[in-house]
């Protein structure tokens, strides 16, 4: 007999007989409907708390925002996605001086791995919303936005509509249904890369961005 | 099963469980790091809590995890079928050796050399580093404290922090020592050269190795808690991702990680969430440009499905790993993990390992504990451990037929004398001449008693006998 079928004859043997399945009541888990100004806040307060950076921007400025914040950091160059609108704006934007190199993350992975490993500054990318409880931005990578934009590079930049911030991960996951099908990757973040292992004292960007700007657009 | 002897892990004894308190208890240094370590925690889960309906969210994390393992069987194969439709690829191992033998073979298959490796405790059950550097395969450990204690060659002493028993000193000189880093006290730079160190290792591992947090039948999902980032470029950048995990780690749907999830931070961390929350559902589609081409799930029972079996013992099951329950132990903030020699130490440690290794060799560690109730009342999913302790103990010492045996060494704490004594005992109270009889003499005798009874007298006084018995006074009163 297979392994497979071994174990999941002992379990279905059980010899203390069948179990029941209690119920599961979530409604703890339910907030109060607060509006977009309540949740913007609840975020933004709990993602600086573990290091994120927030600013507020419209659809008018958060170009100059980001050119700002990419300029106080020095950075060189900045990945872009290459369909979404963030990606289309920025590029159209190529007279302006203030913002670094544009690179567009077109290729597989595995053709320019020590570039993007080695020489790249900063990285900006979509989100799919926000969660206010806890800080968090949902991130459902693309082929447009591939996983690692998010990770690699010292500096990721988030784009986040404030009318799809959540108040919590349950509102979220009801809202969008995600029930119905997953990507083959999708992420919740919350803050830059860290951590605590050496004697309980944080340090940041261990393995992924030692910094997480998020551009709130109202 | 000659495959079975090749993998000889070097093993910690069990036994020495004693010994080894003893020694912890007399070094400063592992004491004063846990104490700090573990004061910290414990006011850190506090205050993630406030606000919450603490007492709700646990009744609904014990209700997820028991409604989960009442269809255990069923969620199975249906997150076997959905991680299928979405093209991960699913093994199934009865225990270590088998699990074991399942990595190697998709790097060998795959001609792979090197391994990078998530945090991952059932690896660990399964000393998978050691295994497969027999076999010629570098595993290499990605997360920081991992990292540390493996270049330390030592084993965790935490689940949730592995290398919480060192301070940053002794890290700085181990990293000195074994990658020539700079000795400093500066955490920011320890860690920036590790980043640079394991980076390198990133690109060029042929294996990704993790752990898994959750499975969700329901969508054939991965989930994967972290804060380093450790954990999504070890299942992201190597062309082939292994996940392992123990059978109990299934749940129905998305929504119950949710709960889940804000129970798991807060309790091991006092963090609201971790930095990443990571789901995997697939490798990497044709029009993607990263992730992996390969994703494997490799299932792993382990003993799980022979603690499935017992109404009581199942509970164990419902555990989700946040170290709570050791943060909050006295003996654990005293002696520290590695002085119980098991993969997984402190309250659930003395719970789950007399089933994996069984009594006989886990015998210490129902006893290792004060029974204060910290760990039980602590527990997201309430799991009764002290009841559960007080069961095991029971059945390490039972000599009688009277409760039938759930755990392999059942009886294996009893001594002989021990027994003579609980024999005679029972004796003497079925024959009321010769309890009265036997009472009065010890009375009568009592200045023989010896002023030291063994284990009881190491903490307590001896108790005294009184100058007569019960049966004498009553009878003076005329009653
Ligand atoms: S037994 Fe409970 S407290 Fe201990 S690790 Fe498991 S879930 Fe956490």
């Amino acid at each position: 007999m297979s392994s497979r079928d071994t174990i999941l004859q002992r379990l279905r043997n059980r010899s203390g007989g069948n179990l029941t399945a209690p119920n599961c009541d979530f409604s703890v888990l339910e907030r109060p409907d607060w509006p977009v100004s309540e949740r913007i806040a609840m975020f933004e307060k709990n993602i600086e708390s573990v290091h994120g950076e927030v600013h507020h921007c419209t659809e008018e400025t958060w170009l100059d925002r980001l050119a700002e914040v990419l300029s106080t950091r020095g950075a060189r160059n900045l990945l872009v996605p290459k369909e979404h609108e963030i990606g289309l704006k920025l590029r159209s934007a190529v007279e302006r001086e203030d913002l670094p190199n544009l690179l567009i993350y077109d290729e597989p992975i595995e053709s320019w791995q020590s570039v993007l490993f080695n020489d790249v500054d900063a990285g900006i990318t979509s989100t799919r919303g926000g969660i206010a409880e806890t800080g968090s931005l949902i991130l459902w990578p693309t082929a447009d936005e591939p996983r690692l934009m998010s990770l690699v590079p010292p500096v990721h930049v988030a784009v986040l509509y404030a009318s799809d911030i959540y108040t919590t991960f349950h509102e979220a996951m009801q809202v969008q249904d995600w029930g119905a099908g997953m990507p083959t990757n999708a992420l919740l973040i919350s803050g830059p890369s860290k951590t605590a292992d050496i004697e309980q004292t944080l340090a940041y960007g261990v393995h992924g961005p030692k910094e997480l700007i998020v551009l709130i657009i109202e | 099963m000659s495959e079975t002897a090749e993998h000889s892990p070097h093993h910690i004894d069990v036994k020495e469980f004693h010994p080894r308190a003893q020694a912890a208890i007399h070094n400063p240094k592992i004491r004063q790091n846990f104490r700090k370590a573990m004061d910290g925690l414990m006011t850190k889960r506090k205050s993630a809590f406030e606000g919450w309906d603490l007492e709700t969210l646990r009744d609904l994390g014990a209700n997820i995890r028991l409604r989960a393992l009442a269809n255990l069987p069923d969620l199975l194969e249906q997150l076997e079928q959905k991680l299928t439709e979405n093209g991960i690829k699913v093994h199934w191992a009865v225990d270590g050796d088998e699990a074991c033998r399942i990595v190697r073979d998709i790097c060998k298959a795959r001609d792979a050399k090197t391994v990078i490796k998530g945090k991952s405790m059932v690896s660990e059950e399964m000393e998978l580093n050691h295994y497969l550097e027999e076999q010629g395969i570098e595993a290499l450990e990605s997360d920081l404290g991992e990292y540390i204690v493996q270049l330390a060659g030592e084993t965790p002493s935490h689940i949730i922090m592995p290398a919480i028993h060192k301070n940053t000193d002794e890290i700085s000189e181990l990293m000195h020592e074994k990658t020539g880093t700079d000795l400093s006290h500066d955490v920011e730079y320890l860690t920036a050269s590790a980043r640079l160190q394991l980076r390198e290792k990133f690109m060029n591992a042929d294996v990704g190795v993790s752990g898994v947090n959750f499975a969700v039948a329901e969508t054939g999902t991965l989930c994967l808690v972290e804060n380093e980032g450790n954990g999504r470029m070890t299942t992201t950048v190597p062309p082939c991702h292994i996940a392992v995990t123990g059978i109990e780690k299934v749940v129905p749907n998305l929504e119950d990680v949710t709960a889940l999830l804000a129970l798991l931070t807060r309790s091991a961390t006092g963090q609201h969430i971790t930095t990443y929350f990571n789901m995997i559902s697939g490798p990497r589609k044709p029009d993607e440009l990263d992730g992996p081409e390969e994703v494997h799930l490799v299932l792993v029972d382990n003993g799980r499905s022979s603690i499935y079996q017992d109404d009581e013992l199942l509970d164990t099951l419902r555990c989700i790993r946040c170290g709570a329950c050791m943060n909050h132990c006295p003996v654990y903030t005293r002696v520290g993990g590695h002085t119980y020699g098991t993969t997984y130490p402190g309250p659930i440690g003395k719970i789950l390992m007399p089933h994996l290794i069984g009594l006989d060799e886990g015998r210490h560690l129902p006893t290792a504990s004060s029974l204060c109730g910290a760990c039980g009342e602590v527990c997201p999913v309430k799991i009764p451990i002290p009841d559960l302790l007080v069961r095991l103990r029971q059945e390490s010492v039972d000599g009688d037929k009277l409760h039938p045996a759930k755990v392999r060494g059942h009886g294996a704490k009893r001594g002989a004398v021990e027994a003579m004594v609980w024999k005679g005992w029972s004796w003497m109270h079925a024959h009321p001449g010769m309890y009265r009889f036997g009472t009065s003499m010890a009375a009568r005798f009592r200045k023989l008693q010896p002023g030291q009874i063994g284990g009881w007298t190491q903490y307590r006084t001896a108790p005294k006998l009184a100058p007569k018995t019960l049966h004498e006074r009553l009878k003076e009163r005329g009653q």
